[in-house]
């Protein structure tokens, strides 16, 4: 059986792999085959019936619903080789992938991959929360799905565990069906998402408690209460018909591993170069898989990003080895949960975004920005939230002078 | 009242994997069967949360009813599983020493299983250890090889066996706990929420109300459940790759200890705790238990510690206040109890049906007519080395993406002559939300899919 060939074989339907194509095709790449194993493509999106989508792609504010219309619809128009219901299962080396579809397994050739997988958030189990298993805790992206796509109520008065930007998506998804969180828990000190934010569940009723463990999930068949310890130390039961386990995103990291791509610890995901080249030359990754979590404008601004990259490159020498330089390692030291890419190629093509970093807990102090030798290159103050992501930019550096490992580091504010 | 039809020769008290064996083996020797649960579906107790190894009894007690049946229900298992499709991992398992005194006591484990019949066990020095299992941590010193324990689908083959059952005519009664019983001398009456009935004999295979059961039938009971609590962690799919062989504990008195194996769906679990409770309908896992046993899994294979958790779970065994299985009965009653099936109870479920007919049989003087050559049919594989359903062409589409369920096999499990009767069992029959997204992409489309047909609805409530 000899193998169907693509130039480049996108792995997902997200607005990462849906600008990717789009933008592929547009730099007159002939043939773009895109991979998504729902039956629709928009990924996360397409089951967000709230806004905002939308600012960046198309200079206004759409739900997420008709901004994953949208999107699929110009990959359509672009000439994209769209293959729903197709399952990516494995991938590389030489870029070669499986695929799975309800016309059986077959094998794909590709001169180049991109892999856009996505996140997802972190389920109660990961969370190794307290308590018995009934029916009626899920993830925001789950409740989204039940209301949005299947038009299901799952419960009316959950609690909402979680503190970032979806934990509000979660409360404004309720709220707009006639369900109403009786709280939301935050296991740290402060909220996860910019404090600001947090005028709304306040506004709408719901009590924000921060430092709160859950210690049980009671109730079967469903969920009857949660058992927590407060900030105080005082346990208290709240009564309620559900849990939403929200955030604390997760990187859809699966095929990556089943092909043998480098993982990052930090992130989750695959270990990346500023092209977002993985550690298969041949594999490119974007979108949510590599920085748990960004907004799916930024997941859209790097796919075309990252698609001009291979445009480029597959014009530039049709037949060469794609670029297989080792490059200059970025290390996450003290205080950084990740930071990304993690691997700068010097003789690379393009030029090196900021880097994404993401702090453990809140960042207040200085990022440094070092060499092999520990002379500091750069430094920059911070203050964010938890769950914010930090930019640290690298114009005007001279990184080629040598190849020693560079490292960031968080000194906090005394 | 409603009455369940005609009077039957023997009401099973329990739809565990001690109930369903025995209403397998009842039915193919020709008794006509009942079978009370007091859940939606089978195995809602003990046997939904297990470590899944068919053991060989190499280490159970010498002599005993429990190394009998073990050893007879392996080799039954062994016999039918291929007429059903029921899969089998061969890892073997090593009973691994990490110190001095524990690999001073292999000798002896090596000499019971040799006098338990298990020939072919045998000692490993360090070396070998590590040539098998280069994961493992440095400091282990030598372990006993038992190549003939392996890993099985727990909710697979006890589905098989019910479904044999039934399609022998066994009747399964769901939502059914046995409320109250009387014997008038000949017959047993029994009530139950949707009905009463009448039979001439009763199998108590309660689990973890065992005593209870026996009091509720008999007045009194000869046995006293304490629940033995055991907490699993199931790491991701990628971390299977660092262990092939069960690597289990030296064992102390009071339990086997926390065992770390792949299962069949391709994950690693480590597992379980023995925690002593009193409370019997509540198998909830505890924060410093799940450290505890992540800290030992990655303690035995150092690689762990970048693993990631897929689930988290707990079982209560149904322990007594013994060691032994509470396997009696009272014959002018009508009256068998296997009882306090405490660990063993998947390997040694269909040898316990066995006995337990063997007794029943012989306080009877008519009985039906055997039959021969009782029907066989494959269950659908599960087991992640072997093909699944989407590696054939034809599905309507993938479901659950993390576990690979198709559509065609969720309509499958819920058209089936058992189907789920909540959303557990339609999980342990298809694996659907048991990967590691645990329901993130695929929860409220099975609400819709199973609309209508589990007792335990999902979420009933459809938007106005
Ligand atoms: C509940 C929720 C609310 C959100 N609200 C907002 C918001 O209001 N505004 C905003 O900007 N962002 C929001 N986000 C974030 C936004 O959804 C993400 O930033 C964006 O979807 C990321 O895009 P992606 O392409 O990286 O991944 P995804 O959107 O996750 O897409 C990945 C796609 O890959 C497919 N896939 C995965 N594995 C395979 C495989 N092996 N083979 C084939 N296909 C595969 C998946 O099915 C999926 O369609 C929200 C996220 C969530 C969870
Ligand atoms: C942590 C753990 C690990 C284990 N690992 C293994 C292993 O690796 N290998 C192995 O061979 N064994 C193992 N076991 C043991 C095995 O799981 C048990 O021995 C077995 O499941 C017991 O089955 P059972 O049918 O007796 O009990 P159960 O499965 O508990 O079934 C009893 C049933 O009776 C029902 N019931 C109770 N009261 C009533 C009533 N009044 N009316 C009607 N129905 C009622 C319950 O709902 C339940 O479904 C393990 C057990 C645990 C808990």
């Amino acid at each position: 059986m000899s193998a169907e060939t693509y130039d480049v074989a996108i792995v997902g339907g997200g607005p990462a792999g849906l600008s990717a194509a789009i933008e592929l095709k547009r730099r007159g790449v002939a043939k773009v085959a895109l991979f998504e194993r729902g039956t629709e493509l928009g990924g996360i999106p397409r089951h967000c019936g709230h806004p905002p989508f939308g600012m960046r792609e198309f200079g206004r504010i759409l739900t997420g619903q008709a901004y994953a219309r949208r999107l699929a619809g110009a990959a359509v128009a672009a000439g994209v080789t769209i293959l729903a219901k197709y399952t990516v299962v494995h991938t590389g080396p030489d870029g070669l992938l499986t695929v799975a579809s309800p016309a059986g397994i077959q094998t794909i050739q590709a001169a180049r991959i991109l892999i856009a997988t996505g996140a997802r958030e972190a389920t109660r189990a990961q969370l190794l929360v307290p308590g018995v298993r009934p029916l009626g805790v899920m993830n925001t992206a789950a409740l989204q799905a039940f209301v949005y796509q299947e038009g299901r109520i799952p419960f009316r008065r959950p609690v909402i565990v979680g503190s970032e930007l979806v934990s509000l998506s979660a409360i404004l998804t309720c709220r707009s069906h006639g369900i109403r969180p009786v709280a939301m828990v935050e296991t740290e000190h402060e909220v996860q998402a910019r404090p600001a934010f947090f005028a709304l569940p306040r506004v709408l009723g719901v009590p924000v408690m921060t430092g709160a463990q859950v210690l049980a999930i009671e109730g079967s068949p469903r969920v009857t209460s949660v058992r927590l310890r407060l900030a105080d130390g005082k346990e208290t039961v709240l009564d309620c018909d559900g849990l939403i386990f929200s955030g604390r995103f997760i990187p859809e990291a699966a095929l990556a591993e089943a092909s043998a791509l480098a993982l990052d610890l930090g992130t989750g995901g695959p270990v990346i170069d500023q092209h977002g080249r993985s550690s298969d030359p041949n594999i490119f990754v974007v979108g949510n898989m590599i920085h748990p979590i960004e907004t799916a404008g930024y997941c859209w601004a790097e796919g075309r990003r990252v698609a001009r990259l291979i445009a480029a490159e597959l014009a530039n020498a049709r037949n060469a080895e794609p670029d297989k330089t080792p490059g200059r390692r970025i290390i996450a030291g003290a205080g950084l949960k990740y930071v990304v890419p993690q691997r700068l190629t010097l003789e690379g093509r393009g030029t090196v975004p900021a880097l994404n970093i993401r702090a453990i807990g809140a960042a207040r102090g200085r990022l440094i920005l070092s060499d092999g030798s520990g002379t500091v290159l750069r430094t920059q103050s911070v203050n964010t939230a938890p769950q914010k992501s930090i930019r640290f930019s690298l114009a005007g550096l001279n990184l080629a002078v040598d190849s020693s490992d560079l490292q960031l580091r968080l000194e906090p504010r005394p | 009242m409603t009455a369940f039809g005609d009077l039957v020769d023997a009401v099973i008290i329990g739809a565990g994997v001690v109930g369903c064996a025995m209403a397998r083996r009842f039915s193919v020797e020709g008794a006509s069967v009942v079978v009370l649960e007091r859940a939606p579906d089978i195995l809602s107790g003990a046997s939904k949360a297990n470590s899944a190894i068919l053991h060989t009894g190499f280490d159970a007690p010498p002599g005993s009813v429990e190394l009998q049946c073990m050893q007879s229900g392996y080799d039954e298992y062994m016999q039918i599983r291929e007429s059903f499709n029921l899969p089998i991992l061969e890892t073997g398992a090593m009973v691994a020493a990490w110190d001095d005194s524990e690999e001073g006591r292999l000798p002896e484990l090596l000499d019971q299983a040799l006098l338990n019949g298990v020939a072919d066990a045998r000692l490993l020095g360090r070396a070998e250890v590590l040539a098998r299992e280069p994961a493992l941590g440095t400091h282990v010193r030598a372990a006993l090889l038992v190549p003939r324990e392996i890993i099985i689908d727990p909710w697979s083959a006890p589905l098989a066996y019910a479904m044999q059952a039934k399609a022998l005519g066994a009747r399964f009664q769901f939502n059914a706990g046995l409320l109250s019983a009387r014997f008038d001398g000949d017959l047993w009456h029994l009530e139950t929420p949707s009905g009463t009935l009448a039979a001439r004999s009763v199998i108590n295979s309660a689990g973890i109300q065992g005593d209870s059961v026996e009091r509720m039938l008999l007045g009194e009971a000869q046995f006293e459940i304490r629940p033995r609590k055991g907490q699993f962690v199931v790491f991701d799919k990628a971390a299977a790759k660092h262990l092939r062989t069960i690597l289990l504990p030296v064992p102390t008195a009071r339990t086997k200890g926390v065992v770390l194996t792949r299962t069949i769906f391709g994950n690693l679990l480590v597992g379980p705790t023995a925690e002593e409770q009193e409370e019997r309908e509540r198998p909830d896992v505890t924060r410093p238990e799940l450290d505890m046993l992540i800290a030992k899994a990655v303690e035995l294979v150092p690689a762990l510690a970048q693993a990631q958790v897929t689930a988290v779970y707990a079982g209560l065994r149904p322990a007594s206040e013994e060691k032994h299985y509470r396997v009696h009965c009272l014959p002018e009653k009508g009256y068998f109890c296997a009882g306090g099936i405490r660990s063993t109870g998947l390997t040694a479920a269909l040898g316990i049906a066995r006995h337990v007919h063997g007794l029943w049989a012989q306080s009877r003087t008519a009985g039906g007519e055997r039959f021969a050559a009782p029907p066989t049919f494959p269950l659908p594989n599960l087991a992640e080395h072997l093909p699944r359903d989407w590696q054939t062409p034809g599905h309507d589409g993938i479901v659950c993406h993390c576990e690979m369920v198709t559509g065609r096999e969720i309509e499958a499990a819920l058209g089936s002559p058992l189907p789920p009767g909540d959303f557990g069992g339609l999980r342990r029959r298809t694996r659907c939300a048991m990967g590691r997204c645990q329901g993130f992409n695929c929860l409220a489309r099975l609400a819709s899919l199973t609309e209508g047909r589990l007792s335990v609805p999902i979420a009933p409530e459809v938007d106005p």
